[in-house]
């Protein structure tokens, strides 16, 4: 299995310059809401981005699919540099990169039809010139809603059937890539599962990269190959999903990974131990030095306020794990957790 | 995170004994007349809450689990609404009792907590006025011993440094931190019953584990009652004590939480823990329930669940159709009731787990 890579990113930087009020002063400031990561998508491939409001998920889509410019570092969209494309130069980009949207209510405008919301995508592209209808129900007919309704305005919809619909957009101009920004969030827990299914349906079938943004771990698990683990705009930890949740190595992704609630302990599974963080995540204006997450962090030792640590493999001997398996698993911490039982694994 | 040691009274002049029940809520219905029709909202809800134990509420949207707590504050217009039934808390009808009755009982006897901390406290005021505000609405205290009870309320809930804390705005406070300080407002006057309205939802998971375990501490600490109304199963397994499933403002199921959610008895409970991705982690598909939950403005007839229903084929007869279910124990579970048709729905259920 050798898929070309389709979507890199690497140092990407936004900084949004601000003015803020110090005593009597207006002083410059910058937020830093994302702040050097590197990552890469291949074709048919799942990414989960996760990690709490404010870490610069968002953020990252928003660059990803270049409706904001970065201030630094590269995007290589199928080969090509797309990161200060104008936007005339963007079209392209537009139809191989598309966007579904958490809020289903806010997403769609309520005095278009479906049929003028879903045909419009169509016409700026110039797709299925004379049969933008007969396309527009096959949308309908993918996503499960009856072709019928084309005539139908949002508010008829609920909130399940109009992510329905924001989804039937983005694939309109059959994209290569779709960011998702928390696309189940807003719903109800039996919608949701629906709504997911979906997505994997259409992933399977079209054979679609995503770039997943949630914050709700469970189905990230469920629907993501590779996880991402954001903490004030960085990339704290990344590799295949397996690895995330069943050793996670940097501190941050164990502590999110513990605060969240478990089901199970209804099943008389005893509750996991429970990493309680201090405090909340710092401002991205003024990140504290070296690792970002010292300030909250159980292990913080001097070396972690001096040096910044990098995205790398814990260990050598995992390294050459990881290598045999051909799976990913870097980690951005000076005093990693590595599951020894894990390597001890590794057939000699 | 654990709550300093309050130097607060906690006790009132009543002892609290643990498993009174301190609000009793019994037939209640709540509408709304519109143009379209009258919205049934809640309809003949029955439920009690326990001094010192946790009562989880649990529905989708539209379910009627916040309507239905709103009414025990009595925060729906009375013009616009038409309540039925009764609620009586701390031993007092509030079924048609007049705004001077809920202005007494609002924050002595019960309190609510919202979903969102940033909409709910004021923003042009200081957090510790707004705090010392409601102490002085039920205690004749000079502003400056109001101001002190609302410091040691925030110290109580885990804000540092609350003195100075206290003559913040809110926007100074972070997400997790406001919601601390609606917890503080909420307890300042010790009530007997805590609503809490989604808590969480609005929070991180690294500061709702924070908040979840605050409410946990304090309740234990105050002894009143807590309802908690969610969507989230995973918050009701580790913090609940007793659950009611709510769907289309009626109940559907109740019982000890941690029982309901290790073994559901009503197939609409059992439908929503099969939808959770950590139930099926490694399946290529989730298991949905179909369809969407009906509009409250035209409810299904019989049980409003048949529907959405997958076990509606193996009741005998048109019940599900024409009949709607009354409470009644399950059958072979203990201390568990459920409004369904079937016949024996535990082994109809696991039945069906294990055929999948």
């Amino acid at each position: 299995m050798s898929a070309q890579t389709l979507l890199k990113v690497t140092d990407l930087q936004r900084h949004f310059p601000i003015r803020e009020v110090q005593g009597l002063r207006m002083v410059r400031a910058t937020v830093k809401a994302v702040d050097g990561i590197s990552f890469s998508v291949k074709e048919g491939q799942t990414l989960g981005l996760v990690g709490e409001s404010g870490c610069g998920k968002s953020t990252t889509s928003r660059l990803v699919t270049r409706l904001d410019e970065p201030t630094g570092g590269t995007i290589e969209f199928g080969g090509r540099d797309i990161t200060h494309l104008k936007e005339h130069e963007l079209r392209d980009i537009r139809r191989d990169v598309q966007m579904i949207f958490q809020d289903p209510y806010s997403s769609l405008n309520p005095r278009q039809t479906v049929g003028a919301i879903l045909s419009t995508p169509l016409r700026v592209h110039g797709l299925h010139r004379g049969k933008e209808k007969a396309r527009v129900q096959e949308l309908l007919e993918l996503v499960g809603l009856n072709p019928e309704h084309i005539n139908r305005y949002p508010s008829e919809f609920s909130g399940g059937q109009r992510q329905r619909i924001g989804i039937a957009r983005a694939l309109a101009v059959e994209p290569k890539l779709i960011i998702a920004d928390e696309p189940v969030s807003a719903l109800d827990v039996s919608i949701q599962a629906q709504v997911m299914n979906l997505l994997a349906k259409l992933r399977n079938e079209l054979d679609l990269a995503f770039i997943f943004v949630a914050h709700d771990l469970g189905v990230v698990r469920h629907f993501c190959d590779q996880v991402a683990v954001m903490y004030l705009g960085k990339i704290v930890e990344f590799g295949d999903k397996k690895k995330i949740y069943e050793a996670p190595e940097h501190p941050y992704t164990q502590a999110l990974l513990s605060a969240a609630p478990d089901i199970n302990v209804a099943r008389g599974i005893a509750p996991k131990e429970r990493i309680r963080l201090i405090g909340d995540v710092p401002s991205p204006i003024d990140p504290p030095s070296g690792c970002r997450f010292r300030t909250r962090c159980w292990k913080a030792q001097d070396i972690c306020a001096q040096e910044e640590p990098p995205l790398v493999t814990a260990t050598a001997d995992v390294a050459s794990r990881a290598f045999r398996e051909g799976g990913v698993h870097l980690q951005a911490c000076h005093f990693p957790e590595v599951k020894t039982d894990l390597v001890a694994e590794v057939p000699a | 995170m654990t709550a300093s040691v309050n130097t607060i009274s906690t006790q009132s002049a009543e002892a609290r004994n643990a498993g009174d029940v301190v609000l009793d809520v019994s037939d209640l219905s709540v509408a709304f007349p519109t143009e379209e029709g009258v919205v049934k909202a809640v309809s003949n809800l029955t439920y009690q809450a326990r001094l010192g134990r946790t009562l989880a509420i649990v529905g989708e949207s539209g379910s009627g689990k916040s309507v239905s707590s709103m009414a025990v504050l009595g925060l729906h217009n009375p013009k616009r609404t038409q309540i039925t039934g009764s609620i009586k808390l701390d031993g007092i009808e509030l079924v048609g009792a007049p705004a001077s009755t809920f202005q007494k009982i609002r924050s002595t006897k019960a309190a609510m907590v919202f979903q969102d901390p940033q909409s709910s406290l004021h923003p042009f005021h200081k957090v510790g006025k707004q705090i010392a505000e409601a102490y002085q609405a039920h205690n004749k205290v000079s502003k400056q011993v109001a101001m002190k009870r609302a410091v040691e309320m925030l110290d109580l809930v885990g804000i540092p440094n609350p003195q100075r804390r206290a003559n913040s705005y809110p926007h100074e406070f972070s997400g997790g931190m406001r919601q601390r300080a609606m917890i503080a407002l909420g307890l300042v006057n010790n009530p007997k019953l805590l609503i809490a309205d989604e808590p969480t939802t609005a929070l991180d998971v690294t500061v709702q584990a924070q908040i979840l375990d605050l409410v946990n501490d304090l309740q234990k600490e105050f002894g009143s009652a807590v309802i908690l109304i969610t969507h989230d199963l995973a918050v009701v397994a580790e913090t609940a004590d007793d659950i009611l499933v709510m769907y289309a403002g009626r109940g559907v199921e109740k019982g000890s939480a941690k029982e309901v959610l290790a073994q559901p008895s009503h197939p609409y409970t059992y439908g929503l823990l099969q939808s959770l991705p950590s139930h099926s982690e490694d399946l290529e598909e989730l298991r949905a329930i179909k369809g969407t939950p009906p509009s409250l403005l035209n409810l299904p007839s019989g049980c409003s669940f048949h529907p959405r229903c997958e076990f509606k084929s193996q009741v005998e007869g048109d019940a599900c159709w024409t009949q709607l279910p009354a409470w009644r124990p399950t059958p072979g579970l203990h201390n568990r009731e459920i409004r369904c048709h079937l016949a024996d729905p535990v082994a109809t259920l696991k039945h069906d787990e294990e055929a999948r």
